[in-house]
């Protein structure tokens, strides 16, 4: 077991260093690319641009670069953006965190709860006009681009329908800190988790659905009915859980993603100064610090993610414990 | 009289007409008796266990004639009632050990549940019976095995603890479905061993279907012969053996490569194979292979019988 | 020497391992020792039966005799030719001669070619035939099988079972092969069928002078269609004899209680008196035992089986026993 974890994390280590090798050389070795340049401004006297290539060890070989880079970031953790002079990479990084949390943590909860009761009522009504409804809700869900969802729900609830009221207590876009504001906190994230949360209620809907209705034409099922137990019970204990596994794998890999960074444009659309948020900026502005830093931290948390689902794979399913 | 099959019909509604899977069985089972049915493809065997157990859920089906269990009619009894019975006075064992369990719950738990799906005890109750349940199928080990799950146990195990579960509300009927046809054969020495020997204690009915002679031969107080859905011979064990009436029945043994002896230059083989059930012959559906078939056969379909050693063939009838 | 006298097909020794896990895993790199020290000869004509119980290894000492499968010790020849480690490429003119017919037939017939396709496959890939010639000889192919050549342009879901094993074997003799190894070839079929097939087999080795090595669980089918039988326990041969013989008086404990556990239609009422019940499952052949592979399963074994590996000996002429105690006429 301990050679398992151990095996894991050394395979975690080696990804991110992988992946920080391709995202330093894409940004810093790309012919053509000078960073030199960029940070000093277009009108750079050659003077200034040697001095900032020296400060910024661009001077040196690429793996040097490399290890200070990933110094900077790691170790002294005082990188500093190229286009907000003076802003500490990684300390922003840091900050935008809870509020990517904050958001994806409440959707989650909210589209795993939903996705679940409507893969149960879906697949034990299937083929009634409640099931067919349920999936093409679904499908609906999927198709709306969660920017342009995002967008309608402002133009709702902050534009249009705000004095009405059913949406007057949607506080402008924006986000409150917990600590200092908890009812505020709740009340800016509302509309958001909705949001974000419609899109996945689709997917891990008829995800769900298909799992159990497969489930039941197992042999294992007949068995349960044999022994006289309610179909209820069969649907939820037996086929349920079995389904569970894919549901479970499938949510883990799409949690990591999203706290890495993925909620990107519903943090944009609702202005949460998220991780996804800074990296969209960045994107916007080419700075490379923090697109380096953003970067590294959605990989690394893909990469827990994907270990985490592992071991909680092993945890559902009793067959991959033993040899 | 623990059950008593009359007339029993099903069909199945499907794209391309109504399948009749059985058409017109009757059989009866006295308690303790094991009666085998054996068949092949298409014979109907499987469905008409599957009606006795009330497992029928395509909603295509349609269920006609007659089962009494112990007097009382199964036939058009509400859902409940029968998840009542189901599991607790008739149990079912079916044929691939190896799917048959829950992946994800231990065999101890999964026994437990259908214990205490029936009887009102605590889970310590039910888990101490469990114990013994296992040890009555001879698990070396009972009290370690509880923890076991399904995929961590041999198919032959995983076999005994389906029986195990099968038995643990003492059902009065058993039925089994093909229960050591997935198993090796020493294994399924060691299963038929244990039915043996758990008839006696238990006292239970049994019905079980197979399409090996020699199994039914061992196993079975009586026999039953299924073709094309219908019932084509009944008898005791002795009685079929030694002196089969139905040409199917004949061809059949025959055509069973002996283990000792002599070996037969060919085997006399039954020519084309079982109908389809979408299209079955006017008259008797095991004409076009019997090679004695005549006039009547084409026209009519031969009746069974009241007999206890009852051939459905016009030839026997004349005799 | 001609090639008449050689045997047809002959391993020495050969063994086949496969590795299971890493370094890494839970337990550590472990071999599978799936085949272990097989020496078999087949002569020209004869059906030779392999008969075991799950796990003991003659689905893929069957695969590695047609080289499906890469093999790990020993020797392989066909016809004296050493054919262990040829290449692919050098295997090719081989293929022709050496044919398999595979368990299930809905999974070896690819359900969307029609079947007079699948059949004419192996003409195409080897031979230099038109395709008029093709035509005719999948038209005798099937004649030759008991299949109707007007079925030539269905799919094989069109086809019953039997019918389906049919044509595998139509495919399998298409390109006149000397040896057929044939896995499990009735044993999804139900037994009115298999009569069938097991004569269709009989007719065919007749009429095209096949030699066959028959691969079944069901021992009185195997008896029926051979003329040697093999009878093999995790991975190796434990006895080996004249098909007729050795089941009316195996040598070997594990025959003793393999043959006596079939049952059969008894007339009168006891018939269960000789059965020897093996005690225990048949072991992991990841975790073979020590000594004889069956000692802990053995009803006779002594300390002498815990430590002492038997080796496969000819104690009569044409039957071999690996066994300490065998029982002997």
């Amino acid at each position: 077991m301990i050679y398992a974890i151990l095996r894991r994390f050394g395979q975690m280590l080696f990804v991110m260093f992988g992946i920080s090798v391709i995202v330093f050389l894409i940004f810093f070795a790309t012919p053509g690319a000078d960073p030199a340049a960029r940070i000093a401004g277009r009108n750079a006297s050659p003077e200034v641009l040697e001095a900032v290539r020296h400060s910024f060890g661009f001077d040196q070989p690429l793996y040097v670069q490399y290890v200070k880079m990933m110094e900077k970031i790691f170790v002294t953790g005082d990188l500093t953006s190229f286009v907000n002079r003076g802003w500490r990479v990684v300390p922003a990084v840091m900050d935008s965190i809870p509020v990517t949390l904050s958001l994806v943590f409440g959707a989650a909860i909210l589209w795993v709860v939903v996705s679940i009761i409507i893969g149960i009522v879906a697949a034990a009504t299937r083929g009634s006009w409640l099931d067919k409804l349920l999936m093409a809700l679904g499908l609906l869900g999927i198709s709306m681009p969660v920017y342009w969802l995002g967008e309608v729900m402002n133009l709702i609830t902050q534009s249009r329908y705000h004095d009405n009221w059913a949406f007057s207590w949607v506080p402008p876009l924006g986000y409150k800190n917990f600590s200092d504001d908890p009812k505020g906190w709740f009340l800016t994230l509302v509309i958001p988790w909705i949001t974000l949360a419609i899109l996945y209620i689709g997917i891990y809907g008829r995800v769900l659905r298909a799992a159990i209705i497969e489930s039941m034409q197992e042999d294992y099922i007949r068995t349960a009915r044999a022994k006289g137990l309610s179909e209820t019970r069969i649907l939820l204990r037996h086929a349920l859980r079995t389904s569970l596994i894919a549901f479970v794998t499938l949510f883990g890999l799409d949690f990591g993603a999203l706290v890495g960074g993925s909620a990107l444009l519903t943090e944009v659309v609702f202005g949460l100064h998220g991780i996804g948020k800074l990296t969209y900026d960045a994107l916007q502005n080419l700075d490379l610090p923090m697109i380096m830093a953003t970067v590294m931290y959605a990989s690394m948390f893909v990469v827990i993610a994907n270990a985490v689902v592992d071991f909680v794979y092993i945890l559902l399913d009793p067959r991959l414990r033993t040899s | 009289m623990i059950l008593s099959v009359r007339d029993l019909r099903v069909s199945f509604r499907t794209n391309d007409g109504l399948v009749r899977a059985i058409d017109g069985v009757s059989f009866d089972l006295e308690e303790s008796e094991i009666l085998g049915v054996v068949g092949e493809s298409g014979s109907g065997k499987t469905v008409s266990l599957l009606a006795v157990m009330g497992l029928i859920t395509d909603p295509n089906a349609i269920i006609e004639g007659s089962i009494r269990y112990k007097g009382r009619e199964l036939v058009g009894l509400p859902a409940r009632e029968l998840r009542r019975l189901r599991g607790n006075e008739i149990a079912m064992i079916f044929q691939d050990p190896m799917t048959a369990l829950t992946p994800v719950y231990t065999i101890g738990w999964q026994i437990a549940e259908q214990i205490r799906a029936h009887q009102n005890i605590s889970k310590s109750k039910a888990m101490a019976r469990v114990e013994e349940l296992l040890a009555e199928v001879n698990f070396p080990n009972p009290h370690e095995a509880m923890s076991r799950y399904p995929h961590q146990l041999s198919g032959g195990m995983r076999q005994r603890a389906v029986i195990a579960m099968a038995l643990s509300c003492n059902p009065a009927l058993l039925v089994a479905d093909e229960p050591t046809t997935a198993l090796d054969v020493t294994v399924q020495a060691g299963i038929l061993d244990l039915v043996r020997k758990l008839r006696a204690t238990h006292k239970s009915a049994v019905v079980f279907i197979t399409h090996d002679m020699g199994v039914v031969s061992e196993l079975a107080d009586r026999v039953m012969v299924m073709y094309a859905g219908r019932v084509v011979e009944r008898g005791s064990r002795m009685e079929l053996f030694s002196d089969p009436r139905h040409p199917y029945t004949r061809a059949l043994l025959g055509s069973i490569p002996p283990l000792t002896g002599e070996k037969p230059r060919r085997l006399p083989a039954i020519p084309g194979s079982p109908p389809s059930l979408l299209r079955l012959p006017q008259g008797c559906a095991f004409g076009p292979r019997c090679p004695v078939q005549y006039e009547p056969c084409v026209s009519g379909k031969p009746d069974l019988g009241a007999s206890t050693h009852a051939a459905a063939c016009f030839r026997v009838a004349q005799a | 020497m001609t090639s008449k006298d050689l045997p047809i097909l002959e391993t020495r020794s050969l063994g086949k391992r496969f590795a299971i896990g890493t370094r890494f895993s839970a337990e550590g790199k472990r071999t599978v020792h799936a085949v272990d020290n097989v020496s078999l000869t087949v002569w020209r004509g004869e059906t030779v039966g392999l008969v075991g119980e799950s796990g003991c290894g003659k689905s893929t000492l069957a695969r590695c005799l047609v080289r499906l499968y890469d093999i790990s010790d020993g020797k392989l020849l066909f016809e004296g030719d050493d054919i262990t480690t040829k290449s692919l490429s050098e295997l090719r003119p081989l293929r022709r001669r050496l044919q398999m017919v595979f368990q299930d037939p809905s999974a070896s017939l690819n359900p969307r070619r029609r079947v007079g396709d699948l059949v004419a496959e192996p003409l195409r890939i080897h031979g230099k035939l038109s395709s008029r010639e093709i035509t005719q000889r999948v038209a005798e192919l099937f004649d030759l099988v008991g299949l109707l050549p007007d079925h030539v342009m269905r799919y094989p879901h069109e086809f019953s079972g039997g019918q389906r094993q049919r044509l595998g074997i139509a495919r399998a003799i298409a390109l006149n092969p000397d040896l057929v190894v044939l896995d499990e070839p009735v044993s999804a079929l139900d037994v009115s069928v298999q009569a069938q097939i097991v004569n269709l087999l009989a007719d065919l080795q007749e009429k095209l002078k096949l030699t066959y090595i028959f691969i079944a669980h069901d021992l009185s089918v195997v008896r029926q269609v051979s003329t040697r039988i093999a009878v093999m326990y995790l991975g190796s041969i434990v006895e080996e004899g004249p098909a007729e013989e050795l089941f009316a008086t195996p040598s070997h404990p594990y025959s003793q209680a393999l043959i006596s556990a079939v049952p059969v239609v008894e007339t009168t009422p006891s018939g269960t008196s000789k059965r020897v019940i093996l005690t225990g499952d048949v072991p992991s052949p990841l975790n073979p035992p020590p000594g004889c592979r069956f000692h802990p399963r053995c009803p006779i074994a002594v300390e002498r089986c815990r430590t002492e590996r038997p080796v496969l000996e000819e104690r009569k002429p044409g039957r071999k026993v690996a066994c300490h105690f065998p029982t002997l006429i």
